[in-house]
């Protein structure tokens, strides 16, 4: 194939997107300032930007506060799910019993507990948020870690078997490559779960710079722009830690081609 | 109203049904282009059953889906019924049959069968007529509400069978069939189509793996060498009709297995061994996919 | 290796004996769950004093913790029988028990949710079908669809409530936007997930588009659907509950939670009790959604998992 037909090829997969991403931005500049649009509510692209380098300083306290408590979060959930689900996934009998425990317990709104948290913790700690966010995360992961290391073809399972080999050999060199993809997936989940977890559960209580109170404030006091540009920051976290954890499945499952719909 | 199928004319008792010019088939995969079938010429006339045989890539699923135009060649022409193919299958001159029955689980066996009347525009009562009618026919009634997953591989394949029959086509195209099934199933299964053909007289294309199957069923054995696909003999069968259990015992049947065994001996491609990826080393399902079918 | 026969090595063919296993398991868990809890205040919470009777035997428990923690005292940790027993209590003076009201509460919220569930799976299962049809659309728009995710919506919700003023619309909008993209996923899976020979049939038809899309992928991708319509159940009802906070709907149980909250000290056990009803309400949506799934594809599908 010749390098243009390469390079066309290539191109035909994330160019739309981007045509579709400066489209939209320069559509919504463009028809609000011509339609002279009063859309307090939602203003334009530039004046979000104004107010995004305006805000900075603050903004970019909230991004790190915010930031931090979704990561933390994330990495004891992730974490101890794992581990759970580890140490689990041996007994049918527990695996019966956590996976759909684990799976109510994703359908129960943990972030409703975020006052409780603070009432734990106090006001002025992180640690609400982080609880919030491990408790979130660590249940999907669990669920789908336990699937993950079950759910083998069992005709490897015999195989394995037949070389005499042992649990732990089976464990590393069959269940857990098989169970890469699904805890990829959950991983995924819990990636976004956290920075939702992280921001609204400062809904409920936290410092003002926070993004969560931020936005609520500055909405309350009509700041639109202002409140606009902080959730731009929350989405910029949201999106950055997803496609951090997307490359990190790229390089730990370099086999699979990432489709959005592959995976448990 | 019910649709009228269209008459075959002037070729309903002369024509042949397929015939088949100088075709030439080249796959375009990720991995570079692939071969699969070089000037082929073939004519198969009214009421004929022809079976095509060869190992792993010599094309002959190729080639039964370019007469039903479910791919097109790259170069050469066919028609049916003598028109192209492409107008053939949108006049739906023909019903096809896979090696897997492809039954649509969510429909009862009835609803299956009548599947192809639904998009033909077929109404209710006659729908309900032709698939009690078939039903018969594969003999498995009784089974008109049962779902597919509570049936045999065999009385699936039947299912299959008379679905590809409801709409009375007068050309069936059926891909290795039986090949999923074991080998004492598939011989009834083959006593069973022979039965139900004897009666229908429908023109076949059938493709095969088994040399066996292959003489018992056809009129004509057209045998493939693979890398290209090339046709290499075509073996006339001369056992008398109807074809039965008697058939197998036949000293002449013999003979016509060890001739068709001969003929893909020696034109057995030399080089790497066949692998069982399905047609030209391509998976069915990227070769439908990158077709733009799925 | 198909995936109904992967699942059946988790759920072996189990001797009766496995159900009795399993239900001891969940057993001891709640077990675990009480004793911990309530162990935790035996050891560092407030003092206990009991004197009641319960079913005609009194019970007189005096006890002082040997240690001190605040998460365990009696204003962050009630004890679990005083939050069970907030539910038959009124939450003002002689007004309606408590668990009336959440209930109540419970139904609004219900509402909102199953409103915003309902358009977003709609959507959701429109855009499928546009994407499965489109190949460009799909290239151009996925993306956005996946992103959208990642947004964290109910990070927006105080302005999409408060500004817009729309009152419980605004918060069903909330609900759909968390329904439609799992939805959406699934549409685009299942419409595609059909036997490729399936579609050569349909083509071996001559049929149209419509035919293949209503008699082939539709059919073909409801176990697909009901699979994602569960956790979008779920969602939904998060997302009503969220986008109740900012937006002073007194009606419904984000109400509740925020004036419990606020007037925490005054009676932690209520804030406890609505947290359950929330619980409740999760669950209960779900389990709905199974129960839709269970009537509409018992004996239509082969019992399959990987969906």
């Amino acid at each position: 194939m010749t390098a243009l037909a390469i390079a066309r090829e290539r191109s035909a997969s994330w160019l739309p997107p981007v045509v579709v991403f400066f489209g939209v931005l320069l559509l919504w500049e463009v028809l609000f300032l011509l339609l002279d649009v009063k859309a307090f509510l939602i203003p334009r692209p530039s004046v979000i930007g104004t107010a995004l380098v305006d805000q900075w300083a603050t903004l970019q306290r909230g991004l790190i506060y915010t930031g931090t408590e979704a990561v933390l979060g994330l990495l004891a959930g992730v974490s101890l799910g794992t581990l759970a689900g580890l140490a689990t996934s041996r007994w049918a009998t527990v695996r019966d019993t956590l996976v759909p425990l684990g799976t109510a317990m994703s359908t129960i709104p943990i972030i409703a507990f975020a006052p409780i948290t603070i009432n734990w913790f106090g006001f002025e700690s992180q640690l609400p948020r982080i609880t919030i966010v491990a408790l979130m995360t660590f249940f999907p992961i669990m669920v789908n870690t336990i699937r993950g290391l079950a759910q083998v073809d069992p005709a490897a399972l015999e195989l394995m078997s037949s070389y005499a080999a042992s649990d732990a050999q089976v464990l590393r060199k069959v269940r857990i490559p098989n169970a890469m993809p699904y805890w990829f997936t959950a991983l995924r989940i819990a990636v976004t779960l956290s920075v939702i977890g992280a921001v609204v559960g400062e809904f409920f209580g936290g410092p003002l710079y926070s993004l969560g109170i931020y936005v609520t404030n500055q909405t309350g006091s009509f700041r639109y722009p202002n409140a606009w540009a902080a959730i731009v920051i929350a989405c910029i976290l949201g999106i950055g830690l997803y496609l951090i954890a997307v490359l990190i499945e790229r390089l730990a499952m370099p086999w699979r081609r990432g489709e959005v719909t592959s995976g448990e | 109203m019910n649709p009228s199928l269209p008459e075959p004319a002037a070729t309903a008792a002369t024509g042949p049904v397929v015939r088949i010019a100088g075709v030439d088939k080249t796959f375009g995969t990720e991995t570079g282009g692939v071969h699969a079938l070089e000037a082929i010429d073939l004519t198969i006339g009214q009421g004929e059953f022809v079976s095509l045989i060869g190992p792993s890539g010599c094309g002959k699923s190729t080639l039964l889906r370019l007469i039903g135009d479910l791919t097109s060649p790259t170069a050469g022409s066919i028609e049916v019924n003598g028109k192209p193919a492409r107008r053939a299958r949108l006049d739906r001159d023909y019903g096809m049959v896979f090696q897997a029955p492809v039954l649509m689980e969510w429909r009862t066996i009835a609803k299956n069968i009548e599947l192809p009347l639904e998009i033909m525009g077929f109404d209710r009562a006659e729908r309900a007529r032709r698939s009690s009618e078939l039903l018969r026919l594969v003999e498995l009634e009784g089974f008109e509400g049962r779902h597919p997953w509570q049936l045999s591989g065999g009385m699936q394949q039947r299912v299959a069978i008379a679905r590809a029959l409801a709409f009375d086509p007068k050309l069936l195209l059926m891909d290795e069939p039986f090949g999923a099934l074991d080998e004492m199933t598939r011989e009834r299964m083959n006593l069973e189509l022979m039965r139900i053909w004897t009666r229908l007289r429908t023109t076949v294309v059938f493709v095969t793996h088994s040399i066996p199957e292959a003489v018992f069923l056809s009129t004509r054995v057209v045998v493939m060498s693979p890398r290209p696909g090339r046709i290499a003999k075509i073996v006339d069968i001369d056992l008398p009709q109807p074809r039965d259990v008697e058939t197998r015992e036949q000293e002449r049947y013999f003979e016509l297995v060890t001739e068709v065994r001969e003929a893909l001996r020696r034109r057995e491609g030399g080089g790497r061994p066949a692998d069982d990826e399905g047609e030209a080393g391509i998976a069915d399902a990227e070769r439908i996919r990158a077709e733009g079918l799925a | 290796m198909t995936a109904a026969a992967r699942s059946l090595s988790l759920r072996r063919v189990a001797p009766s004996g496995h159900r009795l296993r399993v239900a001891l398991v969940w057993l001891a868990i709640l077990v675990s769950v009480v004793l911990v809890w309530e162990g935790a205040k035996w050891f560092f919470g407030d003092p206990w004093r009991i004197h009641t009777t319960f079913l005609g035997l009194p019970i007189d428990i005096e006890h002082r913790p040997p240690f001190r923690n605040r998460i365990a005292t009696d204003l962050s940790l009630p004890h679990i029988w005083e939050v069970v027993g907030a539910f038959a209590a009124p939450a003002q003076r002689n007004g309606p028990p408590l668990g009336l009201i959440l209930t109540e509460q419970a139904l609004f919220t219900f509402r909102e949710a199953l409103i915003g569930f309902t358009f977003g799976g709609l959507l959701g299962l429109l855009l499928g079908i546009g994407f499965v049809h489109s190949r460009l659309a799909e290239r151009a728009f996925v993306p956005y669809v996946v992103a959208s995710q990642t947004v964290p919506i109910l990070a927006i919700s105080p302005l999409i409530v408060v500004a817009t003023k729309a009152g419980w619309v605004s918060v069903a909008i909330i609900s759909a936007y968390l329904t439609f993209f799992p939805v959406t996923i699934a549409a685009l899976r299942g419409l595609r997930a059909a036997d490729p020979r399936a579609f050569e049939l349909m083509r071996s038809y001559a049929a149209g588009r419509v035919a293949v899309l209503w008699k082939l992928r539709l059919p073909t991708s409801v176990p697909y659907l009901f699979s994602s319509l569960r956790v979008a159940a779920a969602a939904s009802v998060i997302g009503a509950l969220i986008g109740e906070l900012p937006s002073g709907i007194p009606d419904g149980l984000g109400s509740s939670l925020l004036n419990y909250n606020q007037y925490y000290t005054s009676g932690p056990e209520r804030l406890w009790a609505t947290l359950i009803m929330c619980s409740i309400l999760g669950l209960g949506f779900v389990g709905l959604v199974r129960l839709a799934e269970t009537i509409l594809t018992r004996n239509r599908y082969r019992p399959v998992v990987g969906a």
